[in-house]
C-alpha cells in the first residue's frame, strides 16, 4: 500500500434537516479528514447527530452548510450513478427481502458496473467471488438472505461493498446487535481491510472500548464541544474521551484504556499478595464498596495467593467465601 | 433454484398456456371436432361457417385476451409489490383501477341523463368509448399518484394515499350511480363484473397489439426492480434514482392495468395472486426470473379462469371476476401456508 490519501475533506459542514421555512441543526461546523487505508470511528452518546452526519456523508441527506469533497470532487457534483462507485454503505436496517441467496445479494454489488441488464460477466464474478473470499462467507453464498444471523448478515452486506469496489466505505453501527466475539470479529475485519486493500473505512459505533482499541482515528461527537479527531491514545491521555462520556459513577482508566464502574466507598482494608490474586480480590472488593490498597491502615488485613485467599490465619477457598466472612466483620 | 430447474419450469409455464388455448378452442357450449378447429385455424375454407365464426370470431379472439390480460395483470401486480414492498399490493391497490372504472362511470352513467341516450344501446362506437374512457380514467389517476410519488418519501405513505384515491374514486361513483337511470347502471355493474370476451373484432386486434408492445416494455425495469428489493438506501447507494425508478415502475405498471381494466373490466386477484405464486414456484426473488414467470404464469392462469367461466353448464354466463378469485384465493393461501412450513 502506498502511503495514506485523503480521501474525504468535509468543510465547515452543518447538517440538519429543513422543517419547514426554517433548518433544524444537528452538528455544528465540522472540519475534518479521512484517509484511505484507516479505520475511522464515529463515537458520541445517543442524538449526538452520528447518524445524520453519516447519512449527510453518504449524500442520503444534503447538507445545510458547508462542501464534503470526496476523491477530489464534490460530493454535491456526483450523480447516483457516479457515487455509487465511491461510497459503498452498510446500513443498520434490515433487509426486507425474501427468497434471495448471498450469492445474488452480493452480487447487486456490482450493479453500478453491468449494464442495462444487470448481468455479471467473468470479471464481475472473479470481484464476487474475491469479496466472498475476503469476508470468509463462501460457505454462505447459496444460504436464503432471511435465514442469517445478524452477525452474518453484517458480513454478508460488507461482502457487497467490496463487490461494489469502492474506495471508501460506510457503515452505519456495524456491531450493533452482536455478540461480543462477533462484535471483534467484524471490526478486525474491517481493520484488515482498511490496511490490506487501502479502503478508507468510516463507521459509527457505541462500542467505545473495542473502538479504542482496533481503530486508527477516533471522531468524538458532541453536541457542545462539536467534533474532536484524534488516534485513540491521544485523545485518552487528554482526557477527551472522559469527558465526552462523562457520568455518574462511570470512571476513564487512562491505563487500561477502559471504563469502570466508580463504586462508592464506605470501608477500607490492607492487601497484600501475588498477582493476579490481588487484583481480582481489589475488583471485587470494589463492588462491594471496599476500598483495598497494600499500604492502607486497617485492622483487617487480607493477603491473597495461589494457596487461597486469608484473613489473618483464616484461609477461604474462594473469594466468594472471602466476601462473607468480610460481612461478618 | 439450479438453472436448468428454472428452464424446465418455465417451459412448461410456457406449454400450459399452449394447452389451456387448445382446450379454450375446443370446449364449449357447441361441439367442435378437434380436426375442425385444426383445419379453420390453418385457414381452410372447407369447414362449416358456423364453426368457422364460433372459433374465429370468438373462442380465438377470447382466449388471445383472456391470456394477454392475464400476463398484463401478473406482470402489473409483480411491479407493484416490489416498488411498495409490500405482498398485497395489486394492480387495483393503487386506486388505478378504480379511476378506469370512474372513467366508465362517467360516460356509461351520464349519458343516459345528459345526453339523452344510453350508451348502452350504441353498440361499437359504445364499446370504443368505454376503452377511452377507462384508459383515460386510469391515466388520470396515475398521473396524480406519480405526482405524489414525487412529494412524498415513504412508499407506505404513498400506498395509502393510492388507497384513499381509490375510495374517493368509487364514492364519486356512488354519486353518479345515484343520479343514473336503471340501465345505464345495469351496463355499468356488468362492465365491473369483468370479461374476456366483452370486446369484439377488430377492438381485440388492438387490445392484443397493445399489449404486444407495452408487456416487452417492463424487461427493461428488471435491473431497477432487483435494485428496489433492497430497500430505498442501499438501491440510492448502489447507484439508482429512486425516484425515476419509482416514476418508471409505477407508470409500465399503471399503463399495464389501464389497458387491461379498459378491455376487459377491473378484473380482480390475478394481479395480486400470479407473484406469489410465482416466487414460491421458482424460490427466487430475482426478477430475472419471476418477471417472465408472472408474465407466462397470468396468461396461464386466466386462461384457466376463462376455461371455468364456460365450462359446460355455466355456458359463459358466469363472471370472470367470480372465477379469479375463487381459483386465486386458496392458490395463495396454499403458497403461504408451504412457505412457512419451509421456513420454520
Amino acid at each position: 500500500m502506498t502511503g495514506y490519501k485523503e480521501t474525504v475533506r468535509i468543510k465547515d459542514l452543518v447538517t440538519g434537516y429543513h422543517s419547514g421555512k426554517c433548518d433544524i441543526t444537528v452538528t455544528d461546523n465540522i472540519n475534518a479528514s479521512l484517509f484511505s487505508g484507516e479505520l475511522t470511528c464515529l463515537l458520541g452518546p445517543n442524538g449526538a447527530g452520528k447518524s445524520t452526519l453519516l447519512k449527510t456523508l453518504i449524500g442520503f441527506v444534503p447538507p445545510l452548510r458547508g462542501e464534503i469533497i470526496m476523491e477530489s470532487r464534490p460530493l454535491a457534483t456526483y450523480s447516483d450513478q457516479e457515487l455509487a462507485k465511491v461510497v459503498g454503505v452498510v446500513l443498520t436496517e434490515r433487509l426486507s427481502v425474501n427468497n434471495m441467496t448471498v450469492e445474488d445479494l452480493v452480487s447487486m454489488g456490482r450493479s453500478p458496473y453491468t449494464g442495462f441488464w444487470g448481468r455479471t460477466d467473468s470479471h464481475d464474478q472473479k470481484i464476487i467471488d474475491e469479496a466472498f473470499s475476503l469476508v470468509r462467507i463462501e460457505n454462505l453464498r447459496h444460504r436464503m438472505v432471511q435465514t442469517l444471523s445478524d452477525g452474518e448478515r453484517q458480513k454478508v452486506m460488507i461482502a457487497k461493498s467490496l463487490a461494489q469496489e469502492t474506495p471508501i466505505i460506510f457503515l452505519d453501527e456495524p456491531t450493533a446487535f452482536l455478540d461480543y466475539p462477533s462484535k471483534v470479529e467484524i471490526m478486525r475485519l474491517l481493520q484488515t481491510l482498511a490496511r490490506e486493500k487501502g479502503k478508507t473505512i468510516f463507521l459509527s459505533t457505541h462500542d467505545l472500548e473495542l473502538a479504542l482499541q482496533i481503530a486508527d482515528k477516533i471522531w468524538l461527537l458532541d453536541k457542545e464541544h462539536g467534533v474532536t479527531i484524534g488516534i485513540p491514545e491521544d485523545l485518552s491521555v487528554n482526557g477527551d474521551i472522559g469527558r465526552y462520556f462523562k457520568c455518574e459513577g462511570v470512571l476513564f482508566d487512562i491505563e487500561s484504556g477502559l471504563f469502570k464502574i466508580n463504586h462508592p466507598t464506605n470501608r477500607r482494608v490492607a492487601l497484600s499478595g501475588e498477582t493476579p490474586y490481588t487484583n481480582i480480590v481489589r475488583k471485587a472488593l470494589a463492588r462491594h464498596g471496599i476500598s483495598a490498597s497494600e499500604n492502607s491502615r486497617s485492622d483487617i488485613e487480607i493477603r491473597a495467593c495461589a494457596k487461597g485467599y486469608y484473613i489473618g490465619d483464616a484461609c477461604f477457598r474462594s473469594v466468594e467465601d472471602l466476601l462473607e466472612a468480610l460481612r461478618e466483620h | 433454484m439450479s438453472h436448468t430447474k428454472t428452464t424446465i419450469l418455465m417451459a412448461l409455464l410456457g406449454m400450459s398456456i399452449m394447452v389451456f388455448i387448445i382446450l379454450n378452442l375446443l370446449l364449449g357450449s357447441v361441439k367442435i371436432p378437434v380436426d375442425a378447429i385444426f383445419n379453420i385455424l390453418m385457414g381452410s375454407t372447407e369447414e362449416s361457417r358456423i364453426w368457422t365464426n364460433i372459433i374465429i370470431k370468438s373462442r380465438l379472439p377470447q382466449s388471445l385476451t383472456a391470456a394477454m390480460a392475464g400476463a398484463g395483470l401478473g406482470v402489473s401486480g409483480l411491479l407493484m409489490q416490489t416498488v411498495f414492498r409490500n405482498p398485497l399490493a395489486g394492480p387495483s391497490v393503487l386506486g388505478i383501477s378504480s379511476g378506469a372504472s370512474l372513467g366508465v362511470a362517467f360516460v356509461v352513467l351520464l349519458s343516459g341523463s345528459i345526453g339523452g341516450v344510453a350508451l348502452s344501446k350504441l353498440g361499437v362506437i359504445g364499446e370504443v368509448t368505454i376503452t377511452l374512457s377507462a384508459i383515460a380514467g386510469s391515466l388520470l389517476i396515475m398521473a396524480l399518484i406519480a405526482f405524489v410519488a414525487q412529494k412524498v418519501r415513504g412508499n407506505v405513505t404513498l400506498l395509502i394515499m393510492g388507497v384513499m384515491i381509490g375510495y374517493i374514486a368509487n364514492a364519486i361513483i356512488g354519486v353518479l350511480k345515484f343520479f343514473s337511470a336503471e340501465e345505464d347502471i345495469r351496463a355499468y355493474v356488468i362492465w365491473g363484473l369483468g370479461s374476456f370476451s366483452r370486446v369484439s373484432g377488430g377492438q381485440t386486434t388492438v387490445f392484443i397489439i397493445l399489449m404486444l408492445l407495452l408487456l416487452p416494455t417492463s424487461f427493461f425495469l428488471i435491473k431497477t426492480l432487483n435494485l428496489l428489493l433492497l430497500g430505498d438506501s442501499y438501491a440510492k447507494n448502489l447507484g439508482l434514482n429512486i425516484k425515476k425508478a419509482r416514476l418508471a415502475v409505477i407508470a409500465c405498471s399503471g399503463i399495464l392495468v389501464a389497458v387491461v381494466t379498459a378491455y376487459c373490466g377491473p378484473v380482480v386477484f390475478l394481479g395480486l395472486a400470479v407473484p406469489h405464486i410465482c416466487r414460491g414456484l421458482f424460490h427466487t426473488s430475482n426478477h430475472a426470473v419471476v418477471l417472465p414467470a408472472s408474465l407466462l404464469g397470468g396468461a396461464s392462469l386466466a386462461l384457466l379462469c376463462n376455461l371455468i367461466a364456460r365450462m359446460p353448464g355455466f355456458e359463459g354466463a358466469l363472471p370472470v371476476n367470480s372465477v379469479t378469485a375463487l381459483v386465486g384465493a386458496p392458490v395463495v393461501m396454499w403458497v403461504l401456508f408451504n412457505k412457512r412450513k419451509k421456513e420454520l
